[in-house]
């Protein structure tokens, strides 16, 4: 008797034992922190990216770790980092002690996103960043693979890469610009606001600005925040400039675009203007940022691949805007963490690192591989060229961001032209073409 | 020649600016000895008003003012009489008040419209030209509203028994008190016109700048710059601050180029330098005769 009561006990605690497991099985997530500045258009970005990630994936049960689907569920963390350095780490830790995410994705301002990065590492937690282009953010992981081994840059590429597509733009403008108004050597004035990732590029562009058979005459370094730039204007056209080569990731892009098309200065804008990226652009320079050209990631109606169509549709339709950049949170999880899981059946972060790193996939922006550095070193960096990444130019041509670079672009002169679909050619101002064509 | 110019007319401009929001600021804490440190984001919310009014209601940018400033007027006498008036004789609270009222509008504002850029159309478009230094209209008009109101304020001040009454108040409340001047009510008015100021500064100035929650943290930094390099209290130390430190600011970008983004910090050294040789500010002394 005592022999049978045992043998149902034991057999009572297997079955609650396995119901429990079960239990817990299903109500498993996985936990990916969304982190950025919440109440501003690039941590919008990144919540709707996720958001959108979320559903896509949960829509199709989930995501199969092993034999079974475990529902995405995010985990939206404001890092107001644009206001407060320490209220990100603060979002981070809160994150990863209190909601115990497994995996964290974007991050803005390297200036936030390097004390952020500590926190996750020291947590052992994939952190993706979408936003952030200072090189040092992969540079550490070569230096310190250990430790830094959980980041990857998810978008943008980095700032060298940033700076030589914007300089292959600088070249096209001025090769237009040469061509069309018969201007001998092109003048350009480089505005920079005032950051850490801009200083890289404006030393880089002091270098290739002369070696394109150009001249810099001046570099103008504003406030991120700066509201008021006529007198910088002022000083450009005195410069007697005819490009402006723009560094702006900042508001300051907003009331520089707007007062040198209000004051109809005689240079063109081209280089990166993060908020001329946005649809709301238009209304914010009350109409007067036409012709200003930016680096962009997505425009409507172009097409890296097979993939950018439905993103963008749907990010547009779902949302009522244009994605910009910090809306790669989607391809993120969609597109790099998705089948790295799938494929492993883990959520273990060793074992995903290894798998990811050597990973080669399309995503809506181009195709997504990491690179090393010149001894071989893991940097988690995103390769950049034909082929891979490229980003666009655009320009604001009557209240449209149309894309007008690649145009049959030649990264070497034996490489094959790259034209992507939906590209237009590039606008003059007509107040440069009054001034110019005499 | 040219470059001169640049300077001057760039300093006149941003002094201007700083004219307008320093001489309301002066104004309240001259009569009433209340440090609104809400001061500036009263133009935030002028600012904001505008907008809705021209983008979300379709009116006219010069309705849109006429109403930013009528309405931020009477919210300025609310805040007043609810959250300053009572612990007006504690000048730490009020400070203190004034920051958590700022603080307030700001996050309301990042509620309502998150901190998305936005911006108004110019009450008045298009630019001209002085002697080939291109001038926004809407600058032009900046500067004349800074020239009148200070004539404004002149001729209230000196000419009308209101102006007789704030200025006997800024003296001595207690005697102003005892003579039969209604003292909680000039300041209660002399607050409307102070906060009316700002309002109006947003009015004119927002044009020419970008709306979001915190853009009244940068004029308010200038704007104690300005009051404290001029002498607390005193509206000409304010004009003549303001002006300094616009020039200032305009030498910066035009010699220094590479160190534009220190424009800010250059007028701030500028304002330290004055008060270790002059601790009261430029009119400190000649206000506290004038009282």
């Amino acid at each position: 008797m005592e022999r049978w009561k045992r043998r149902i006990f034991i057999l009572a605690m297997g079955f609650l034992f396995a119901m429990a497991s079960f239990t817990v099985a299903l109500g498993q997530e996985i936990k990916i922190g969304v982190i950025g500045p919440m109440k501003f258009v690039q941590g919008i970005g990144h919540w709707n990216g996720a958001t959108m990630a979320a559903e896509e994936l949960n829509a199709k049960g989930g995501i199969q770790v092993g034999n079974q689907k475990m529902k995405v569920q995010i985990i939206q963390a404001d890092s107001n980092e644009f206001l407060n350095v320490t209220d990100a780490t603060n979002a981070m830790e809160r994150l990863i002690t209190k909601d115990k995410v497994h995996f964290v994705v974007g991050g803005f301002r390297t200036e936030a996103v390097l004390p952020m990065q500590d926190i996750a590492m020291e947590n052992k937690k994939i952190f993706i960043g979408v936003g952030a282009a200072h090189d040092e953010l992969c540079l550490r992981v070569a230096k310190n693979y250990n430790t830094y081994k959980y980041w990857f840059r998810g978008s943008p590429f980095n700032s060298s890469f940033l700076g030589r597509t914007s300089f292959i733009h600088l070249g096209t403008v001025g090769a237009i610009l040469k061509q069309s108004l018969n201007i001998p050597k092109v003048k350009v004035a480089i505005v920079a606001e005032k950051a850490e990732w801009t200083e890289p590029m404006i030393k880089a562009a002091e270098g290739a600005i002369p070696s394109m058979g150009m001249e810099t005459v001046g570099v103008w370094r504003p406030s991120p925040v700066a509201t008021d730039v006529t007198a910088e204007l002022s000083a450009i056209q005195r410069s007697e400039a005819q490009m402006i080569f723009t560094i702006f990731s900042s508001s300051v892009g907003i009331p520089f675009a707007r007062q040198a098309g209000e004051l109809k200065i005689p240079a063109v804008q081209v280089g990166i203007n993060v908020e001329a990226q946005k649809d709301g652009f238009w209304q914010a320079t009350q109409r007067m940022g036409n012709y200003v050209a930016t680096m962009n990631t997505y425009a409507r109606g172009v097409e890296y691949n097979e993939l950018t169509k439905p993103f963008v549709d749907t990010y547009v339709k779902r949302f009522g805007e244009t994605p910009t950049y910090t809306a790669d949170t989607y391809a993120a999880i969609v597109y790099t963490l998705a089948p790295a899981i799938e494929k492993l059946g883990t959520l273990d972060p060793d074992k995903l690192v290894a798998f990811m790193e050597n990973d080669v996939h399309k995503a809506p922006s181009g195709v997504v591989a990491y690179l090393k550095d010149a001894e071989g070193r893991h940097l988690h960096e995103l390769r950049w060229g034909p082929g891979y990444l490229t980003a666009l130019g655009v320009q604001w041509q009557d209240g449209e961001l149309k894309a007008f670079w690649p145009n049959k672009w030649k990264a070497v002169p034996e490489a094959p032209e790259i034209t992507y679909k939906g590209i237009v050619p590039y606008k003059i101002p007509p107040w440069m073409i009054e001034k110019y064509k005499k | 020649m040219n470059l001169v110019l640049n300077i001057i007319i760039s300093g006149l401009i941003s002094g201007s600016v700083f004219a307008l929001l320093a001489i309301g600021f002066s104004l309240i804490f001259g009569v009433a000895r209340i440090v609104n440190i809400a001061h500036t984001a009263f133009y935030m919310v002028a600012a904001y008003c505008i907008y809705i009014v021209t983008h979300q209601m379709g009116f006219h940018p010069i309705w849109a003012m006429i109403a930013a400033i009528v309405l931020v007027t009477l919210l300025g006498i609310i805040c007043y009489k609810i959250f300053i008036n009572p612990i007006r004789e504690h000048e730490g609270a009020v400070l203190i008040a004034t920051i958590a009222l700022a603080m307030a509008f700001q996050e309301i504002m990042a509620l309502i419209f998150t901190g998305t850029y936005l911006s108004v159309p110019s009450l008045v478009k298009g630019y001209f030209l002085i002697l080939g230094v291109k001038v926004f209209y809407q600058q032009l008009l900046t500067f004349l509203v800074a020239m009148l109101i200070m004539a404004v304020l002149w001729v209230l001040l000196t000419k009308t028994k209101l102006g007789l009454a704030i200025r006997s108040t800024a003296q001595d409340r207690e005697v102003a008190n005892l003579m039969g001047i209604n003292e909680s009510q000039v300041a209660m008015m002399t607050m409307g016109a102070s906060v009316g100021l700002a309002a109006l500064t947003g009015a004119v100035v927002v044009p020419l700048t970008i709306l979001e929650p915190h853009m009244w943290m940068h004029p308010l930094i200038m704007m104690m710059a300005v009051v404290v390099l001029g002498g607390l209290g005193s509206l000409k130390g304010s004009f003549l601050g303001a002006y300094i430190l616009g020039f200032a600011e305009a030498l910066v970008v035009f010699l220094a180029p590479m160190g534009a983004f220190l424009k800010g910090s250059v007028a701030l050294s500028i304002m330290i330098l004055v008060l270790l040789i002059r601790p009261e500010g430029l009119f400190g002394v000649s206000f506290e005769e004038e009282r």
